[in-house]
């Protein structure tokens, strides 16, 4: 048999940092004090905070002793359904990391912030001819950030048109911020079922479609893994009606340089750049959700824009019809360097990118389906999604066979997700995966299906090899400690 | 390229398996109306090579530190970071996992944000602190929609001092959704003039920044008298938390709910983001916090251990229903701002902060001293306004061609306050740089003295 990862390793126990220190200690060098004491108002002081005093190597272990407990991309492979878990290229880092980026002020005059507002100008042109919208806003922080400002765009130009829609309708394979995202501009979701192969009908969306009706959010591909092969008759209903068309572009990565979204009917669209365009997830963030609109909803975009004149690039608050501003200043600069980077290494094998994430997934697919039941058995896009029902007389749950995986060394795929599928397995390897450990990967769950008939208590306990075991969730909810 | 591990060989035999005959062939399931018509029109591909020559040349065009000095503030701040903050947060265990859904294998994760927590809560006085919002203008925009759902209430007042560009961005999310926004002016001290509160009818929230964007400390016991007892929640606003080291805590003068922005405690400034929204409260308004939350609880073998919870708060079960959208948050920026507090350590963070105070005391009394007038009297942290004469933009050039950027020009934000400049100190600014800003400041504008 292969060598799997998962082993049990060196891994340290550490205590709280506010179980740690000494009063007197410090893990920083303060810059000299080269003022004296000035007078203060004592009736406006405190005490500060109680902070444990740490020394820098008490704060260095502390810190690496912790990151020995979690499991990234650069641990091993991550197929976390919807999430993109690329290989996060350290170039990227570096180039985010030079002190000309990191430690420029956001209000810096635009002659001394050229650079910076370079990248940001021709990332929003490289982000529209890779989508085939007009126009891109950098703006928006993170994925649901982005589909906000998209339903601000819908809610911004219904306005326009003097009217003031009351409903949204989003299907039950689209990602699961998405009706939230709507009820911050105060719409009320539609839910409408995907069909028998896993997509959206034409018909189902004549069905519900009205005057009433803002547009759609449609995640294309969808979470299912297939492509809204009906996406541009669904898109004609919707205009036909008054409405828009926004497309979650979360699952971009099946389809760069395959499909033009702008040709698609699509009004707007978000991105991910932490997804597609490999900047790391750090943990749950800072990511950034950018949106590239069509021509005719460019003037609702967040302000500022960035322009360019002869003196060079800067920044324009002179849009009277845009949304607003969602954030302090630009975004996530420092994610857009990433980004670019990325783009620039890349270039035109972008293709190639989504190609390989494709093949991945079906590949995956394939050498799994005997194992587990797949949910909808037809070619699929970036992601797969299987479910439990083999398992289901064996009384072995999802849960149950993830938490296993973890123990071969491999990062659970997403699960119970989307809830089309009950007991849903949803896998998306990206491009990034070799095919050795996509074949481990195989192997890996396909001994967690044999442990399942043979010994099934070895799954319902597992993992076994983690620093801690399965966790009181329920103990957690009912009496909350969120602070030491 | 070095990303994709395929050979063609390993292309042939995946397509095998899947029964595609080419990669091409893999979209099949796309109908022919929907594929691209033309190819990817996009430069590159660049080699690591290439793109260090492009991105160095991009950067060296920024002005920043050392060779800048910058006296900016204005929600953005430069301090020092110490090297083992981005050492630490280089580890790619953070920062190339996900959000933390399988604990077992995200327990670094999960303890360092417990501990962030912790940090924020003990830091602005409160009972909770979530585990990171974007920024500290959509942390502000979060919590007066928090603070809607508590008190049932859409009228709101925002204090005209709290940062322009934040109350920007709270329109932006706020009037969708159908709510008043009362402003509140200032006083000529430079703080909020808070006579309209007491006399306007059925708030839900009324928000102060303190330090304000004047740089002003803000009697914020004063509003926390007037909103004791009553539906109307008290949120205070901050774009710089290092104040806390110094001056009381929004907890201890009555907050319900304290946000705002953590740049300040370690994060790179990086042209604007990403940074890290703070977002805390009183206990009782957890069930309607915005955004993930971090508990300890007990593993089967009783061993002590985190989790996300609370999750029935969240976009993924509540749906539209939900107290916020927010799913991916700064929850990298959370971990190094918690790294840093940890290295300053509670003597620390009250000697960094007096530092902070004393030498943007210094360059106010020099300033003072040279004839600039100081338009606002109320005590301040380590920005503050200052009154040049009419006509000082061509100073203010002259400055930036010597390589200094002396603070903010207040008159796009506030009209009413031409030729008014919001300079900030930090400890990274030593009485050499301020005395040759004074000096140059002498020699090139006329002054009452």
């Amino acid at each position: 048999m292969k060598e799997f990862a998962g082993a049990t390793g060196l891994v340290l126990n550490e205590p709280l940092l506010f179980e740690k220190g000494k009063k007197g200690r410090s893990g920083i060098s303060l810059p000299r004090r080269d003022v004296e004491f000035s007078e203060l108002d004592e009736t406006l002081t405190g005490n500060g905070p109680n902070f444990p005093d740490l020394s820098e190597v008490e704060v260095v272990r502390h810190y690496t002793r912790l990151s020995t407990w979690n499991f990234g991309v650069d641990t091993g492979m991550y197929p976390l359904g919807s999430c993109t878990m690329k290989y996060n290229p350290k170039t990227n880092e570096k180039q985010a990391a030079l002190p000309g980026f990191a430690g420029a002020h956001p209000l810096l005059p635009a002659g001394l912030s050229q650079g910076a507002l370079k990248v940001m100008f021709e990332l929003e042109r490289l982000l529209a001819e890779i989508t085939g919208m007009d126009a891109v806003s950098l703006q928006p922080a993170a994925g649901a950030h982005g589909e906000f400002a998209g339903m601000l765009v819908f809610h911004a130009y219904h306005k326009s048109k003097g009217s003031r829609r009351s409903k949204i309708i989003v299907p039950d394979t689209a990602h699961g911020t998405n009706p939230a995202s709507a009820a911050l501009c105060g719409y009320s979701p539609v839910n409408v079922k995907s069909n028998e192969r896993g997509v959206l009908s034409a018909d189902s969306i004549a069905a519900v479609m009205d005057d009433e009706t803002a547009g759609i959010m449609v995640t294309n591909p969808n979470t299912l893994g297939f492509f809204e092969e009906n996406i541009r008759e669904i898109s004609e209903i919707v205009h036909a009606k008054g409405g828009l068309v926004y497309a979650d572009g979360a699952n971009m990565n099946a389809v760069l340089g395959i499909v033009s979204m702008g040709e698609l009917g699509i009004d707007v669209l978000h991105l991910n750049l932490h997804k597609t365009f490999s900047t790391p997830h750090g943990g749950g963030g800072p990511g950034a959700g950018p949106i590239c609109v069509r021509k005719h909803l460019e003037p609702f975009l967040p302000v500022p824009r960035i322009l360019e004149n002869n003196a060079g690039y800067y920044l324009s608050y002179d849009f009277p019809s845009s949304i607003g501003k969602l954030h302090a200043f630009y975004g996530n600069s420092g994610i857009v360097i990433r980004a670019y980077s990325y783009i620039l290494s890349l270039g035109p094998e972008l293709k190639k990118v989504s190609q390989l994430a494709v093949l991945n997934a079906n590949y995956i697919k394939e050498k799994l389906k005997d194992t587990l039941h797949l949910a909808y058995d037809r070619p699929c896009m970036h992601e797969c999604v299987f479910s439990d029902k083999l398992q289901a007389p064996l009384r072995i749950t999802t849960l149950d066979m993830v938490k296993r995986l973890i123990d071969y060394g491999f990062h659970p795929p997403t699960i119970y997700f989307p809830l089309v599928v009950h007991g849903a397995i949803m896998i998306e390897p990206t491009e990034t995966e070799c095919k050795e450990d996509l074949d481990l990967f195989v192997e890996a769950f396909k001994e967690v299906v044999r442990e399942a008939g043979e010994d099934p208590e070895r799954l319902y306990n597992a993992p076994w090899r983690p620093k801690v075991r399965r966790l009181d969730e329920t103990g957690a909810a009912r009496n909350p400690r969120l602070t030491y | 390229m070095r990303y994709l591990p395929h050979t063609e060989e390993d292309i042939a035999e995946m397509l095998r398996v899947t029964g595609a005959s080419s990669l091409d062939d893999l979209f099949s399931s796309i109908p022919e109306a929907c594929r691209r018509k033309t190819d990817l029109a996009l430069p590159g591909p660049v080699t690591e090579w290439e793109l260090n020559g492009i991105m160095a040349a991009l950067a060296q065009s920024m002005a920043v530190a050392p060779l800048y000095k910058v006296f900016l503030g204005a929600g953005s701040y430069e301090h020092h970071i110490p090297a083992s903050v981005s050492y630490l947060l280089g580890r790619s265990e953070f920062s190339t996992s996900y959000t933390p859904y399988q604990p077992e294998i995200s327990q670094g994760t999960l303890q360092a944000i417990f501990e962030y927590q912790t940090f924020v809560a003990y830091l602005l006085g409160m009972d909770v602190a979530n585990a990171s919002l974007y920024d500290g203008a959509s942390a502000l925009a979060e919590a007066l929609l928090m603070a809607a759902r508590v008190s049932r209430l859409k009228k709101v007042a925002v204090s005209s001092l709290i940062h322009p560009l934040y109350r920007r961005v709270i329109r932006t999310y706020l009037e969708p959704a159908g709510f008043e926004i009362i402003e509140l002016p200032y006083s000529a001290d430079g703080r909020t003039d808070l006579s309209k509160l007491e006399s306007t009818e059925g708030l839900g929230a009324v928000a102060i920044q303190s330090p304000n964007f004047f740089g002003c400390i803000e009697n914020l016991s004063a509003v926390g008298n007037l909103t004791r007892d009553t539906q109307t929640l008290f949120i205070t606003s901050f774009t710089e938390p290092l104040a806390y080291g110094l001056y009381k805590s929004p907890g201890s003068q009555g907050a319900d709910i304290s946000c705002g922005e953590g740049q300040s405690f370690g994060i790179p400034q990086s042209y604007g983001g990403p940074t890290l929204g703070m977002l805390a409260c009183l206990k009782q308004y957890v069930r309607s916090m915005p955004g993930r939350l971090v508990g300890m609880t007990e593993d089967r073998d009783g061993k002590r251990g985190f989790v996300l919870t609370l999750a029935t708060r969240e976009q993924h079960i509540r749906r539209e229903k939900a107290t916020s959208n927010i799913c991916t948050n700064s929850g990298l920026c959370a971990v190094t701002a918690a790294m840093y507090m940890a290295s300053l350590g509670g003597s620390g963070i009250r000697e960094l902060a007096r530092l902070n105070y004393d030498k943007s005391e210094y360059l106010k009394k020099e300033l003072k001293k040279a004839g600039f007038k100081i338009p606002f009297a109320a005590s301040t942290f380590n920005e503050f306004v200052v009154e040049f004469s009419a006509g000082f933009e061509a100073v203010y050039q002259r400055l930036l061609d010597r390589k200094v950027v002396p603070g903010l020009p207040l008159a796009p934000y506030y009209p009413q306050l031409p030729d008014h400049y919001l300079l900030c100190v930090t400890e990274t600014k030593t009485k050499k740089d301020m005395d040759a800003l004074v000096s140059q400041l002498k020699c090139w504008c006329k002054t009452d003295s």
